[in-house]
């Protein structure tokens, strides 16, 4: 974590200077020195570094120079849109990856799976920018079914905002959700493909089938629950990359969560949020990663014999 | 932020559906950064802040200074302003507003942590005569006083007594109230903020200026789209009802489209190419002790290699006015006989270099932005095989703005020999430019000079300018200085890029030069 710390801060301190930003072009060179001063701003990077780290150690993140907001406060509201957001998306891929996965792999032959897997292609290759875009102007501009950007109407659940419950908001969060998902539903599907493809060749399958088992329990039973355990591994980092590196569908959908945050805050140069949030993302990646590491005992026998062994 | 419950009971989707004959729903490329009208002088947030707060001095639609706040003033003597207040007039609040409130205003616009005190330098205090007349002294006589004054934005003393945010928040300190919530006298109070979402406006029907009003609106609101694309389709859908700015290229899209318009006129800004006339040395050719910017005839060569109607063609697609004038019409002490600008020639130019010593030209990296003015990045562009033709061979050097103004600025010791800038003056006087881009030696100059041009005798009249209080004079003193600066070729002028606007039909409204849509002047037909 002092590593990604140490970066972040690095990072953000590399992008330019936060001050011209804050004061406009009427200030002179002398008011921006002064407001420099007050940041810190002329400090050696050493000591920036250090009383960034001494604040962060105490909970502080500091005042976003943009909005001049608490960063804490400013993540904390818009971590219910990216979350959402990533939710639906990741829900998406699985209800459609998975099984679409198996389903090429067991038809491969037939034209469903051949359109699947084309299909499949272009979602891993177009741009997430693109794919946006032509949404947009197909579902918003052509047809006026749903709406372009933002979130619509959101409803308060304590300090939680969701849009889960009104009709504008589950019409806003289709576009955005369904061009998030296609990468990581792409990817998983060819990755269920690969793998039930894989362990249907394996030995323990055809003995299965020597052994007279009907087709159906084979392929669920032996083959799919095999195939898993790879599968659960990328899916969970997919849900990690879904949630912090949703900057660019959040920005091309004016989605109001981390992602578009992180993206004015770059331009602005706005540090102590740069900072905080690639720490967040940091955070969220080892805990994704220690539930995956965790998860594997409770799939795969092997995993806790071994580990009950030494 | 909560919803208001009448905005959760309307509905926002609800709204775009049925199209409310007299919501005004506009669009731009980023949020407001804060309601408090002292802690950010940044181009969205400064046009949001008339809509609710407002000085004792507004412009018109024309930028001439007329009475807001005050009804009258006058100069007592050269450095004291006696300004008579209006009466009647409340805060959102309904608290009344008094002579304490304007003395209370310029303390904090002028604390510590304002970022708008740079509008206020030339005042050194205020003085409160009885509770409807104030006055101001100033350093010096200052014949902008009034410009700047407009930005002198008036918020209530015991409201934010009541809410502890008698400063302004920058930087390393706590959120104020101010942040989130406003209490001004202006013509809309906001409902319902919801950052980087939406901000939603209703007239204030207590407005002292009620009836004389421009509108016709009933309730407005803003939406931050950054992403240019999404923002068009917004406005082609028919989600909101004037989005701005729209880019060159999209132009013919929204004329194409039944039922909408584009709103344009040149914009109060010149984009402009600037020099290194300081070092001994260019920084792109370390080694020859040569800088060829500081000879006038280099400058001239590169001026007049520009094919400036091609970039307002091709580059710009016609959406730009070009001029040889460093600021743009519509500017106090602007002069329609300088505007004309020296032909574009390259042979001239190659035969200038040659005399100056560089018939096979020379090296130089241009600093350029790419998120900042219209096609920036694109100018650029155009402009290497334009310079490469008279054999100035240029190194492109594109990147986001915050890292090119760290560049050319002085903070990096003006880290530059050839950079792009577009500049403002903000206060529609020609002293906005004069001081910070064309000075170095008088006080609070040179911010924007990154080559750092500086002419002894523009020094001179740009210090008579300062202080001059016959308007006729001052307008002669302010032509000779950019007639000098023109002959130096102190910067190379390229256009004044347009404000265009894309909206409904059904939207009247009057451009502002500035680029600012101000709801004050929103009228929507059913």
């Amino acid at each position: 974590m002092l590593v990604v710390g140490l970066l972040a801060f690095a990072v953000s301190t590399k992008l330019g200077d936060p001050v011209n930003n804050m004061l406009g072009q009427s200030a002179t060179s002398e008011e921006r020195e002064a407001m420099r001063r007050e940041l810190g701003l002329d400090r050696p990077f050493v000591v920036q570094y250090g009383r960034y780290l001494g604040r962060v150690t105490r909970g502080q993140l500091g005042v976003s120079y943009r909005l001049g907001i608490p960063v804490g406060e400013l993540l904390a509201e818009r971590l219910p849109a990216s979350v959402e957001l990533s939710g639906v998306a990741m829900l998406l891929t699985l209800l459609f990856g998975v099984p679409m996965g198996i389903y090429t792999a067991l038809r491969r032959g037939s034209v469903v799976s051949k359109v699947i897997l084309g299909g499949s292609l272009a979602g891993l290759s177009v741009p997430t920018f693109l794919i946006g875009l032509l949404l947009i102007f197909l579902f918003a501009v052509q047809l006026q079914w749903l709406p372009s950007s933002g979130r619509g109407q959101v409803v308060s659940v304590g300090p939680w905002t969701t849009g889960l419950l009104t009709a504008s908001g589950l019409r806003s969060l289709l576009l955005p959700s369904i061009t998030l998902a296609l990468y990581s539903l792409a990817l998983l599907l060819r990755l269920v493909r690969g793998e039930l493809l894989d362990v249907l060749q394996s030995d323990h399958v055809r003995f299965a089938r020597a052994r007279g088992l009907p087709e159906r329990s084979i392929h669920f039973r032996h083959g799919l629950r095999n195939a898993l355990l790879p599968v659960i591994t990328v899916a969970a980092l997919q849900l990690g990359s879904l949630l912090a590196f949703s900057v660019v569908t959040e920005t091309v959908f004016q989605w109001p969560g981390m992602g578009l945050l992180f993206l004015q805050a770059v331009q602005f140069v706005d540090v102590p949020v740069i900072s905080s949030y690639l720490l967040l993302a940091a955070v969220a990646f080892v805990l994704i990663n220690l539930v995956v590491d965790l998860s594997y005992r409770v799939l795969d026998p092997r995993v806790r014999s071994t580990l009950g062994g030494t | 932020m909560r919803f208001s419950r009448a905005a959760v009971l309307l509905g926002v989707l609800f709204a775009a559906e049925t199209g409310w004959g007299q919501t005004f729903r506009y669009a731009s490329t980023g949020d407001l950064l804060t309601l408090d009208p002292h802690s950010a002088d940044e181009a969205l947030s400064n046009s949001f802040k008339n809509n609710v707060y407002e000085g004792l001095v507004r412009f018109n639609e024309k930028l001439e200074p007329e009475p807001a706040l005050a009804v009258s003033w006058k100069a007592v003597n050269p450095t004291t302003w006696r300004f008579q207040l209006r009466k009647g007039v409340t805060f959102h609040d309904g608290t009344p507003f008094t002579a304490d409130d304007v003395v209370f205003s310029y303390g904090r616009q002028r604390s510590k942590n304002s970022v708008m005190a740079s509008h206020l330098s030339s005042i050194k205090s205020v003085r409160k005569i009885d509770d409807n007349t104030i006055e101001y002294l100033t350093d010096g006589p200052d014949p902008i006083l009034l410009r700047n004054l407009t930005e002198h934005f008036i918020m209530s003393k015991k409201w934010s007594e009541q809410h502890a945010t008698t400063e302004p928040v920058a930087g390393l300190s706590e959120e104020t109230y101010a942040t989130r919530h406003e209490n001004g006298t202006g013509p809309f109070q906001v409902v319902e903020r919801v950052p980087d979402t939406r901000t939603v406006l209703v007239p204030f029907n207590k407005w002292w200026d009620l009836s004389n009003k421009q509108y016709a609106i009933t309730r407005a609101e803003f939406r931050p789209i950054a992403n240019a694309a999404t923002r068009l389709a917004a406005l082609v859908s028919g989600e909101v009802d004037l989005a701005y700015p729209v880019a060159p290229q999209d132009v013919a899209r929204v004329e194409s489209q039944k039922g909408f318009r584009i709103i344009k006129r040149p914009e109060l800004r010149v984009v402009f190419l600037g020099m290194d006339q300081w070092r001994d040395e260019s920084l792109d050719m370390p080694g020859s002790k040569k800088n060829p910017f500081r000879d006038v005839r280099v400058r001239r060569a590169v001026y007049q290699a520009i094919d400036e109607e091609a970039i307002r063609a091709k580059v710009m697609r016609g959406m730009a006015a070009p001029t040889g004038l460093i600021i743009p019409e519509g500017t106090e002490g602007y002069d329609p006989k300088l505007r004309e600008r020296y032909p574009y020639d390259p042979g001239a130019s190659r035969k200038l270099l040659a005399e100056a010593g560089y018939p096979d030209g020379f090296p130089v990296t241009l600093d350029c932005p790419n998120d900042r003015y219209i096609n920036d990045e694109a100018i650029c562009q155009s402009l290497v095989p334009m310079l490469a033709r008279v054999g100035v061979k240029v190194t492109l050097n594109a990147q986001t703005k915050s890292k090119h103004f760290d560049k050319i600025l002085k903070k990096s010791n003006n880290n530059t020999s050839f950079f792009l800038l577009g500049f403002s003056p903000e206060t529609a006087d020609a002293m906005a430019t004069l001081l910070p881009v064309m000075t170095m030696k008088l006080e609070g100059s040179g911010a924007w000079n990154g080559g750092r041009y500086t002419n002894p005798r523009v020094e001179e009249l740009v210090t008579r300018i300062r202080v001059e209080m016959d308007p006729e004079k001052r307008r002669k003193l302010i032509s000779e200085a950019l007639r000098i600066h023109r002959e130096d070729f102190g910067h190379l002028p390229l256009h004044e890029q347009l404000v265009i606007w894309g909206a409904r039909d059904a939207v009247e409204v009057v451009p502002d030069p500035r680029d600012r849509v101000q709801l004050r002047f929103v009228k929507m037909r059913q």
